[in-house]
């Protein structure tokens, strides 16, 4: 039930916002909302979903409250949790990079889809839009990341601080 | 070479990569890619990209849960600060009325004393029966659960206490003052039987601490938690039943 969705709750917030603390008040506040609307979630009904459809709603509307545009994921100062192998390193941090720099929009597509594994109807009800919409997000995603993979020197995000001081573990 | 029926599309190859092609497409779509170098490149760098990812984010799955993460309180409390709420109700009605005295003791009317009654009452009734202790055996736990869940308009659950030794036995509706209640009860190898009453919108919604009664000569460990009021009953010690108490908590709570 909720417990068992939480570390795909974090692993989601984490990997929109970036920074640790952060994503955990979002999840905190998504299970607190949960909890107090258990009577809204009709039993048999797929409860990942409105979980994240709960945790993107806030997460939306904490951006629109700030007034600011969503922060773009910041590859270099997230919060990681460990580092890639020696021989992928290099490759790894590229596409880190990359996606970092995509759109929101396309991160969260791409988010639910490559690493949450939802289906393409649970990921478009989540973000509230068409099917469509949410393929065409994917698709522009991953084409945007293939290009930066394919001239990394086009990257002007591509600096020096990952291999110093920005490392966390 | 099969002929695709129809030409493969962009969107094909995602779906492609993301398994959500049904085996016949897939099929035909991994016969198009065979043909089509361009085409394998592209499915080849979105897998890449999605193993990518998918190594990224993984290990967040397996890091221990931040303490105050899950624990439903409007209050943000910690489990630290209620377990210290607990026990300063158990200090305060065991130094008032005597630890050792060992004797029964009421607590001060607080919110959920009603809910203690109903609990006590229920557990007294329905323990002893031999032939019909529940209504829904624990072999169909599902429907138990869907049914209760059902009357009740609230999702329910019931906690597993296999580790602490006790099998759920089955469950029961009942009446409670104000709407439907719903019973848990379980049997450990001795015999010996717990139960969990759980009512919906108690008077007082909102989160409490553990607090602590005996009634009836059973002793009950009761909290309210959103929608839901939970009173767990059983005639043992305190401390045994607050072991079984936190186990349950941790299961519903969080």
């Amino acid at each position: 039930m909720i417990v068992d969705q939480i570390p795909h709750l974090r692993r989601y917030a984490r990997a929109l916002v970036g920074d640790r603390e952060q994503a955990d008040d979002l999840v905190q506040d998504c299970l607190e909302r949960a909890w107090s609307r258990m009577h809204l979630w009709r039993a048999g009904t797929n409860i990942r979903a409105w979980l994240f459809t709960i945790l993107h709603n806030l997460h939306i509307n904490a951006a629109r409250r700030h007034n600011s545009q969503p922060r773009s994921f910041d590859a270099a100062a997230a919060d990681l949790p460990v580092r890639p192998t020696q021989e992928d390193e290099l490759n790894v941090r590229d596409l880190w990079q990359a996606f970092g720099r995509l759109p929101e929009p396309q991160r969260a597509a791409i988010l639910l889809i490559s690493v949450e594994e939802m289906s393409y109807g649970d990921a478009a009800a989540v973000l509230d839009i068409p099917v469509g919409t949410l393929m065409s997000r994917i698709h522009r995603g991953r084409e945007r990341l293939r290009e930066l993979m394919a001239n990394p020197g086009d990257n002007p995000g591509n600096d020096t601080r990952t291999s110093q001081q920005g490392r966390k573990r | 070479m099969t002929k695709p029926s129809e030409p493969v599309s962009e969107m094909d190859l995602h779906a492609f990569v993301d398994g959500q092609l049904d085996e016949a497409r897939q099929r035909e779509v991994a016969a198009h890619l065979a043909e089509n170098p361009e085409a394998a490149a592209r499915v080849a760098a979105y897998r890449t990209q999605k193993t990518a990812l998918k190594a990224a984010f993984d290990p967040i799955l397996k890091e221990p849960l931040p303490r105050q993460l899950g624990l439903p309180t409007a209050s943000r409390r910690t489990l630290h600060a209620r377990w210290a709420a607990a026990a300063a109700v158990l200090l305060v009605a065991g130094g008032v009325l005597g630890w050792q005295a060992g004797g029964m003791f009421t607590p001060a009317a607080a919110p959920g004393t009603a809910v203690v009654h109903q609990a006590a009452v229920a557990h007294a009734v329905f323990t002893p029966q031999k032939r019909h202790p529940v209504e829904v055996r624990g072999d169909e736990e599902a429907h138990l659960v869907t049914w209760l869940s059902n009357v009740l308009g609230a999702p329910l659950r019931a906690p597993r206490l296999v580790d602490a030794g006790y099998l759920l036995v089955g469950g029961r509706l009942l009446s409670a003052t104000d709407g439907p209640a719903a019973q848990f009860m379980y049997e450990d190898k001795g015999g010996r039987r717990l139960t969990l009453y759980v009512v919906t919108d108690p008077a007082q919604r909102g989160k409490t601490a553990f607090r602590y009664a005996e009634e009836k000569g059973v002793a009950i460990f009761y909290w309210i938690d959103g929608p839901l009021g939970y009173a767990l009953a059983g005639k043992m010690t305190r401390e045994e039943l607050l072991k079984l108490a936190d186990a349950v908590y941790t299961q519903l709570g969080r």
